[in-house]
């Protein structure tokens, strides 16, 4: 298929390069029937495969007046310091191509030290802390860098199965350069016990790029006397080889 | 290196501390932006045509005259007269929320087509282990018999992307979202 698009009347001539297709096996399927809300809302038919037009590989640009000055520090975002293990979670953001995705929005969401969302709908039988909302925002640096401080998450129980339990885990959401590259994912922490029980950190099925979900403990960037750290890499989708057309 | 992209997990049932309760973007045209007004309301239903309280909705689209831009909102900053594309919301108890926004205007589409008015729609929810995309096109667009992603699609099942116009509103659309079963949402493989 062409990807380059006609010049229309006094329209700027545009050339689309598309980006690159998941390799099988390295995304989840919609059902999963182990993760038992997929079985009511995955969809049933095919997906229809869309060639990527100007509509796929555009996408929204933050800027940092969209960010406030305590939303990448979890801890400082009340008049007290939440109770739990301080940590730095830091990490790079890259395309397939190991370029840095420079000036791109993260923002992230979890529970506090205990288990519990600062959700009204969460009512695990956990306390809440009130000075911990769980909640940050931050753009990507020049060379892809992201960096948050917070508290380490506690696990918590979610009903899908007998005594289901969700490995401490982050909640995160990147955009990247396109509407395709939009990624919401989840970090977790190494060596959790619960990952074998948890069927939607199993539902990835190739279990190499399932660890890639899993953060690794970083000495180097722990803050000595202060916090322990965790470095998270996130890779978003590369785009196929320009194509040079006249 | 390896550089395979970082697998999708569900954005679950807690994303509104994340992304709206400080992150919605209901409006995605200013009052000042030029062209015809539209307030566009989502529902999205379940496979038991039960509506879905916990979705999220992004927006992406083209201005009236078909350019995407680099937009400057998010958030709080919201200013009039400013057209920034994007859009975000959750859905309420009903499984509804809704956008003002401009109709879009017809985007380039691969060789010599033109697209007709189209948003670009995602849906992530609790259960979605990864983001549903779609397009909502308008019903009634001449475009629409022209438009060559429409015709990528099954006859019976265009329908499916087509806003309907709002009895109760001018200027008013609805498009409906079922993420499966009967009448089933046509969804991409972006
Ligand atoms: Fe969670």
């Amino acid at each position: 298929m062409s990807s380059s698009l006609q010049n229309k009347g006094n329209r700027l001539p545009a050339s689309v390069v598309p980006f690159r297709r998941h390799e099988p096996g390295t995304q989840p399927e919609y059902l999963y029937p182990a993760y038992r809300a997929t079985r009511r809302r995955a969809p049933s038919q095919p997906l229809i495969f869309l060639p990527h037009t100007l509509s796929e590989v555009t996408g929204p640009i933050f800027v940092h007046s969209d960010i406030h000055p305590n939303d990448n520090d979890l801890t400082v975002q009340h008049p007290g310091e939440p109770l739990g293990e301080r940590i730095v979670v830091s990490g790079r953001v890259m395309d397939g191509d190991g370029r840095p995705v420079s000036n791109s929005l993260v923002e992230i969401w979890q529970a506090n030290a205990a288990g519990r969302y600062a959700h009204a709908k969460d009512n695990h039988a956990a306390p809440l802390d009130p000075n911990f909302t769980g909640t940050g925002r931050t753009l990507t640096d020049a060379n892809g860098f992201y960096r948050f401080v917070t508290i380490k998450p506690g696990a918590y129980p979610w009903r899908n199965h007998e005594n289901a339990w969700r490995p401490a885990h982050i909640h995160f959401s990147l955009f990247g350069p396109a509407f395709v590259t939009r990624l919401v994912t989840q970090m977790y922490f190494p060596g959790d016990p619960l990952f074998a029980y948890d069927p939607i950190l199993q539902s990835v099925p190739d279990e190499r790029t399932r660890q890639r979900l899993i953060s690794k403990f970083d000495l180097e960037t722990t803050k000595p006397e202060w916090a322990l750290s965790y470095r998270f890499n996130i890779v978003l989708r590369g785009r196929e080889a320009t194509l040079f057309e006249g | 290196m390896d550089l395979t992209p970082t697998p999708s997990q569900t954005v679950g049932p807690y994303l509104h501390l994340g992304l709206t309760d400080t992150g919605s973007v209901p409006c995605i045209a200013g009052k000042g932006v030029k062209g015809e007004r539209v307030w566009l309301t989502f529902r999205v239903l379940d496979g038991d045509s039960v509506p879905v309280p916990d979705a999220m909705i992004e927006l992406w689209q083209a201005d009236s005259e078909g350019n995407y831009k680099g937009t400057e909102g998010h958030g709080n900053s919201t200013v009039d007269g400013s057209f920034r594309g994007f859009g975000r919301m959750p859905t309420a108890e009903d499984g509804s929320c809704s956008f003002e926004t401009v109709k879009p205007g017809p985007v380039p589409g691969p060789g010599d087509t033109i697209q007709a008015p189209h948003i670009n729609v995602s849906i992530m929810a609790r259960g979605l282990l990864k983001r549903l995309s779609t397009r909502a096109y308008f019903a009634g667009e001449p475009g629409n018999a022209s438009d060559p992603v429409l015709a990528l699609i099954p006859e019976n099942r265009r329908p499916t992307l087509l806003a309907q116009p709002d009895p109760t509103r001018a200027g008013g659309w609805i498009f409906e979202v079922r993420l499966c079963g009967e009448g089933e949402t046509v969804f991409f493989d972006v």
